[in-house]
């Protein structure tokens, strides 16, 4: 009866969890072994030829590169960048409640927004960033989004600028819980800030960052809302991340097989990633 | 066997009409240019249901065209498509493959019907027509033009009522209308030819006016590897590299009307879509004229057509058809062109009091018209949204100099021609 009762309280969750995460997952695996059916020529299997598609195709290539590059650039930046805001407004100063939104506002706005606003910075000539640089050094116009050097990190700065303020929310939480005699004491021992910093706060602060960590490298292959309005991938796919792929293949090209095999990859990747993350850099997490 | 559902289905249908008397009419449609045109489309649905008791129209604005064939296909796949949509009108394949829509010919079958489907300008039928058979009836229906910015003529010592007509003009004239800061930096271009999101719609102007087709009839073949095609996208690489009339990298289509509004270029190529919100932003007089020729003059024809689906009611396909043909008289569609500026889509139009008037104190509402004589139809092949994209990156790749153009063009075809060989 008990084991009954149990498995009751259960069931509204596992549903939602097997009907939206497990069956789709499942499904597309599946999907990934047969072709795209039309209504002329139905679905067949055909076993690992999309894969074999796949690791033949230049584009998915240069994505997964793309993707790469902007997970190295996105992510430690963001990470530091949210450790030394909260660091900042963990202090007393002045407005300390203002300052904190304003680190925070960002993250409230949704990406289709941020992404119109920065479309706005990036614009030669008109944009702010060239409208800045232009009165400040006399600088010439920069075609941000249509050159492929700068296209890509230029989507970067944007996404750190987006995610830094999320990230130093649970940084300030983190230093809030962190017990003020150990400060206290070290000042009596004499230790300098970047001192204690470096043996104290920041090791104390290691399962933030972990925790941190993994939600930034599943947001670098998740974040592609940008994409859509700034670059659409371009100029020729040097912008276009994995995700955004495969949202191309699937809803524009309308290879539902092929889009199923990319995501496939892309899960497998991320499962391998958060499994490496965890076993890798727990051991060196300080648990209290 | 099929007697008797047939049978089944008329006695059901008897039952249900007198409970649901309103027949239900759901249609997609998505904007793609300025101005507040979900305001304009619901004033007709409601005019429309005033006119017609009986039907009710619900019109869904569903984003961009990509957005609305996505939605207007899931709700397919879901077994519920609206009976009735806007969507690109290069879309045409991809609908033909799914089998999801019924040509016009089979429900438009009276005399007035009929005549009906021969009433619009027959380049803007090409996109439609199947095997000879109408599934597109156009609408919001656009082509590339050149505005020009009259002051800035002035201010170079050009003639400002005079366009460039031919491609060595606009050269010479673009170079004229560089200006440039104390310290060299531009501060207008000479002119700019959008590169994202469209690019391959731009490039059958240039491929076009070099004389030059970019697909077959049947949709399965392409022509990219040509040596007037590769030409044509040297010259326009060369606009930037070489002649230094137009900015370098590609130039985004989303943010063109506000550069050329703005005064940062002299001319640009941009839909007509755009005509009536550059009218609306523009702080100096402006001219609108037909793209500049090289062999030839041309232009591809774009935009959105209706298309109606297969899984409908006789009663929703016979309230489509009358819906349709209200939305498409001469009337509505001098109406609709001058809201927005998308080109009327048939002749009559044009001879509403109305249009001429309009015409008559804004010229550049015709010239799209005028052009008409030199369209091509829009890209659009079988396996449309690949063929499509390997176009675009070429374009792209060459604009930004990672390929030269012949390289570039002659890769895509290779591609296409893998991708299109099983459609023969």
């Amino acid at each position: 009866m008990k084991h009954v009762y149990g498995w009751l309280l259960l069931t509204p969750a596992a549903i939602l969890l097997i009907g939206f995460t497990h069956y789709p997952a499942a499904a597309t695996l599946l999907d990934s072994l047969f072709s795209t059916g039309t209504a002329v020529r139905p679905s067949r299997f055909v076993g690992l030829e999309n894969y074999a598609a796949l690791a033949a195709d230049p584009i998915f290539w240069q994505v997964l590169g793309n993707n790469f590059w902007f997970a190295l650039g996105t992510i430690p930046t963001a990470i530091a960048l949210a450790m030394v805001m909260a660091l900042w407004v963990n202090d007393k100063l002045p407005a300390r409640a203002l300052v904190r939104m304003a680190y925070f506002t960002p993250t409230v706005l949704p990406m289709i927004a941020v992404a119109n606003l920065w479309l706005y910075f990036y614009t030669p000539q008109i944009g702010l960033l060239d409208k800045v640089g232009a009165l400040l050094f006399g600088a010439p116009s920069h075609n941000w989004l249509g050159d492929p050097d700068l296209v890509l990190p230029a989507t970067m700065v944007m996404v750190v600028w987006k995610e830094a303020g999320f990230f130093m929310i649970f940084y300030l939480a983190a230093l809030q819980s962190l017990p003020p005699e150990l400060e206290e004491a070290a000042k009596i021992e004499g230790a300098s800030r970047w001192y204690f910093f470096r043996r104290v706060t920041f090791p104390l602060l290691m399962p933030t960052t972990l925790f941190v960590l993994v939600n930034a490298t599943i947001n670098s292959f998740k974040l592609v809302d940008h994409l859509f309005i700034l670059t659409k991938g371009g100029p020729d796919n040097a912008s276009s991340l994995l995700l955004y792929y495969v949202y191309q293949v699937a809803f524009s090209f309308f290879d539902t097989a092929y889009a199923s095999t990319l995501t496939v990859v892309l899960l497998v990747m991320l499962a391998l990633l958060a499994i490496v993350q965890f076993l890798l850099i727990e051991r060196r997490v300080h648990y209290r | 066997m099929n007697r008797i559902f047939g049978l089944l289905a008329a006695l059901l249908l008897v039952a249900a009409a007198p409970a649901r008397a309103d027949t239900n009419l759901t249609f997609y449609y998505p904007i793609a240019v300025g101005g507040p045109l979900t305001k304009v489309i619901d004033g007709y649905a409601r005019q429309f249901e005033k006119e017609n008791p009986g039907i009710k129209v619900s019109p869904i604005y569903a984003g961009n065209y990509d957005d609305a064939r996505i939605k207007a296909l899931a709700a397919l796949k879901a077994g519920q498509s609206a009976p009735l949509s806007v969507l690109f009108s290069i879309d045409i394949y991809e609908l033909l493959e799914q089998d999801a829509i019924l040509a016009w010919d089979d429900v438009a079958t009276s005399a007035d019907d009929k005549a009906w489907l021969k009433a619009f300008y027959p380049a803007l039928m090409m996109n439609g027509t199947y095997k000879g058979k109408v599934y597109g009836i156009p609408y919001q229906r656009s082509t590339i033009v050149l505005y020009w910015n009259k002051d800035a003529f002035k201010e170079a010592g050009l003639d400002a009522d005079k366009p460039p007509a031919n491609w060595n003009e606009m050269t010479q004239m673009a170079a004229k209308l560089v200006k440039k800061d104390a310290s060299g930096n531009v501060q207008r271009w000479g002119v700019m030819v959008p590169s994202t999101g469209y690019a391959y719609w731009m490039f059958q102007a240039f491929a076009r006016q070099n004389g030059q087709d970019l697909m077959n009839r049947d949709g399965n073949r392409t022509n990219y590897a040509h040596p007037d095609v590769i030409a044509a996208l040297d010259y326009w690489v060369s606009l930037g590299k070489k002649h230094k009339v137009m900015p370098e990298g590609t130039i985004e289509w989303g943010t063109l009307r506000q550069a050329f509004t703005e005064g940062k270029t002299a001319m640009m190529w941009h839909t007509t879509g755009n005509l009536t919100a550059v009218r609306d932003s523009a702080k100096f007089p402006f001219g609108v004229a037909m793209l500049p020729a090289s062999k030839q003059r041309g232009s591809p024809t774009g935009g959105g057509n209706f298309y109606l689906f297969k899984k409908t009611t006789p009663e929703e396909r016979k309230a489509a058809l009358a819906f349709v043909k209200w939305m498409t008289a001469p009337e509505r569609a001098a109406d609709w062109s001058m809201a927005t500026g998308y080109v009327a889509t048939r002749p009559d139009a044009y001879e509403t009091p109305k249009l001429k008037e309009y015409a008559a104190s804004f010229p550049p509402a015709v010239v799209a018209r005028d052009q008409f004589k030199f369209a091509t139809p829009e890209l659009s092949t079988f396996q449309t949204g690949r063929v499509r994209k390997l176009l675009d990156d070429a374009i792209q790749a060459s604009l930004t100099g990672q390929k030269t153009p012949a390289a570039a063009l002659k890769g895509a075809q290779t591609e296409a021609e893998r991708l299109l060989k099983t459609y023969r």
